[in-house]
């Protein structure tokens, strides 16, 4: 039924790309991924060729030269059914503060880049009349706090733009909108740190929820693990003269 | 995932005993682990970390393959399929048994990576009829502690490769490796149960059914005197369409697999082993099995092959002081004799487990590959202070009746036990000596036993 479906992954070198394109190309879905490093987006769509036994595509793209996005779009063999944004980058916060270029690069790879490309895919989604755009924004995005926040402020104004998008199409009712804030997960971003278990999930359970909430229940605002939606409500509830004296 | 995480805390095999700390490195790409490899000595390449003892973990720093984990290419009509060697069997059999592929050798947990089966040669319970894991190897790609990154097969590299199968890691990290897939029509097992009411028994029945694909016997360790060895026996052979048609007509050739798994809590209390509730146990599960006696059933290959998984981290019951995973083979024409020895100082000791597999083996496939014609038995014991004595003297029965220990089981055995069971060390320190991996690459269980 599925089977002449097709996804773009942008971000397709990364974990949770790759578990998100495996995911639906097990369903018989068509994978394209496309990554400013060819070479792990190569091993990834090998992987998932190997595994589910469906077409598997690299694509090169460098969300950055956001002077090459229209091109990009307009240069696909086909449009697909679903577009996902999984590009991020965490960042070294500490050193963001002190130095404006990688603060910059925070900001534009978190938020400008992904927003300007979907914009793109929503007008064509439009165009054709139908398409779901999936935004993976994070749970850093709904407070600031002192660990992260060029990460956190590009991820906050990541998720206004998807909710600002879902908002115009929703009327039309055509194209789909799907916000996904993702706690911790366990990935190459986040290798080098120490997570707290219980809240951890790995690269496919966002995968999963990615593709519940695209195909089988239709939802607008995910957060993977779904718990992270209670913390994140306790931690926005907080008084801000109580919250800017914590470390959390 | 971390890279220091084993630091305080240490890292252990799967009987977690013993546990020692080393530097675990996670790289996320093979050319990351060759990197990792060129810089770092006294280190070994991890993979799931199911060998019970310290096979695996580094004398410094521990290589773990786990973000090797993508499958590379599958060509159909060859049934030739080539992953990254953290890639696990449960991964692979996920992946391609829909597709009408199985593994033609296969351990008793899938959850191994493929590097491990490599390195350990682990066999299955058709190893008298298909040999070890290194059988189904076609070729796999092996980096060298000097950084170069070799192809080894039986027509290139042949010395290497023969080393590499059942070398425990210690001729250098694989990354890569081809495997040779066992076409099949249905997800069954046709299996065929039979009653043993002794170790002579047992073996008789294992002897005589030697053309039979599959074989196995889950011998009753709380049964003494003239019972000892009291056994069932499992046969069986893959279910073609056929047979499914005829014992299970309603079902599916190929039904999804359950992902439901029982879990061991974190603390299992050790009274809850008591001898009294294991005895109920064993008691139950013989009346179970000898009702089944006679009547050919089908059995999914997942509980065929790996009933423990079902129980997510069942070592667990054993508590923090951990268990040794006892595993020897006597060759054939001492087997009857030495076993019932064996089995009788274990009943009479009293705290193994009150279950033992015998196996039927076949002739080793590696230079360093545990398997010699003959049977073998296998069974845990708790660690206490007296285990290692005891261990010793059993060690002395298989010394001397030209058996040898399994490394990928093994935390204790002694060097003069150890270099008697492997005739294949010498050329392996060749080996290791040619390749350089001799100063640089060392495990625990490399540097204990003088490897």
């Amino acid at each position: 039924m599925t089977g002449t479906k097709s996804i773009l992954v942008i971000g397709g070198s990364s974990d949770i790309g790759h578990a998100t394109a495996l995911r639906y190309a097990r369903e018989g879905w068509r994978v394209t991924l496309a990554a400013r490093d060819l070479e792990a987006a190569q091993r990834n769509a090998d992987d998932i060729r190997t595994r589910s036994g469906v077409e598997a595509t690299v694509q090169a793209l460098d969300v950055l030269q956001t002077g090459q996005l229209a091109g990009f779009v307009a240069g696909l063999s086909a449009l697909p059914d679903t577009v996902v944004c999984v590009v991020g980058e965490l960042g070294d916060q500490l050193r963001a503060q002190t130095d404006p270029e990688l603060a910059t690069t925070i900001m534009r790879t978190n938020f400008e880049a992904p927003s300007l490309l979907l914009e793109l895919f929503a007008q064509a989604f439009e165009a054709r009349g139908s398409g779901t755009i999936v935004g993976v924004s994070s749970v850093a995005g709904d407070r600031g706090r002192a660990s992260n926040y060029y990460y956190g402020a590009a991820k906050a104004g990541f998720s206004q733009f998807l909710s600002g998008l879902r908002n115009r199409l929703a009327l039309a009712g055509k194209v789909r909108v799907v916000t996904v804030k993702p706690g911790f997960v366990r990935t190459k971003m986040t290798a080098h740190m120490k997570l707290p278990a219980p809240l951890t999930v790995q690269p496919d359970r966002v995968a999963e929820d990615i593709f519940g909430a695209d195909v089988m229940k239709p939802r607008d605002v995910i957060y993977v693990a779904r718990r992270f939606w209670l913390v994140m409500t306790i931690i926005c509830a907080l008084p801000e003269p109580v919250f800017k004296r914590m470390r959390i | 995932m971390s890279n220091s995480g084993a630091g305080a805390s240490g890292l252990s095999g799967w009987g977690n005993y013993p546990r020692v700390s080393t530097e675990l490195l996670a790289p996320q790409t093979p050319a990351g682990a060759r990197d990792h490899l060129l810089a770092r000595s006294g280190v070994v390449a991890r993979g799931a970390g199911r060998a019970y003892g310290d096979a695996a973990i580094g004398t410094q720093s521990t290589i773990s393959s786990r973000g090797l984990n993508r499958m590379r290419s599958f060509d159909a009509a060859t049934a030739q399929l080539t992953v990254e060697a953290g890639v696990t069997i449960a991964d692979i059999l996920a992946a391609f048994e829909p597709r009408g592929f199985f593994l033609k050798v296969v351990p008793g947990t899938k959850f191994v990576t493929v590097g491990g089966a490599i390195a350990a040669d682990v066999h299955g319970k058709n190893h008298h009829r298909d040999g070890g894991f290194g059988n189904i190897v076609v070729s796999f790609r092996l980096a060298l502690p000097g950084g170069e990154i070799l192809t080894c097969s039986r027509s290139e590299n042949a010395a290497l490769f023969a080393a590499t199968l059942g070398g425990m890691g210690l001729t250098g990290m694989i990354l890569e490796a081809t495997l040779q897939l066992l076409p099949i029509e249905t997800a069954w097992l046709r299996q065929d149960t039979r009653v043993a009411g002794n170790l002579d028994a047992a073996i008789d029945q294992l002897e005589s059914s030697a053309s039979t694909t599959y074989s196995v016997a889950w011998i009753d360790c709380l049964a003494r005197g003239a019972a000892l060895g009291r056994s069932l026996v499992y046969l069986a052979e893959h279910a073609t369409r056929r047979d499914k048609d005829m014992l299970g007509p309603d079902l599916a050739p190929f039904p999804s697999v359950r992902t439901s798994r029982l879990s061991v809590p974190e603390l299992f209390p050790g009274w809850l082993l008591n001898r009294a509730s294991m005895r109920a146990f064993n008691e139950l599960y013989f009346r179970r099995g000898a009702a089944h006696q006679g009547k050919v059933r089908l059995v999914h290959w997942d509980p065929y092959f790996f009933p423990l998984d079902a129980i997510a981290d069942w070592n667990r019951i054993y508590g923090r002081r951990g268990f040794v995973q006892y595993q020897c083979v006597i060759p054939q024409g001492r087997a009857r004799r030495v076993l019932a020895h064996i089995l009788d100082r274990v009943s009479r000791r009293g705290d193994a487990s009150f279950l033992a597999v015998l196996k039927l083996l076949g002739d080793a496939s590696g230079l360093m590959s545990f398997p010699l014609r003959g049977y073998t038995l296998t069974m845990d014991f708790p660690v206490t202070e007296t285990l290692f004595a005891f261990l010793d003297q059993l060690d002395a029965l298989v010394v001397d009746a030209g058996g040898r220990l399994y490394l990928a089981k093994d935390a204790r055995q002694s060097r003069a036990t150890f270099e008697s069971g492997y005739p294949g060390l010498a050329a392996l320190r060749d080996i290791r000596q040619q390749t350089g991996a001799n100063t640089r690459l060392a495990s625990h269980l490399s540097a204990r036993l003088g490897i």
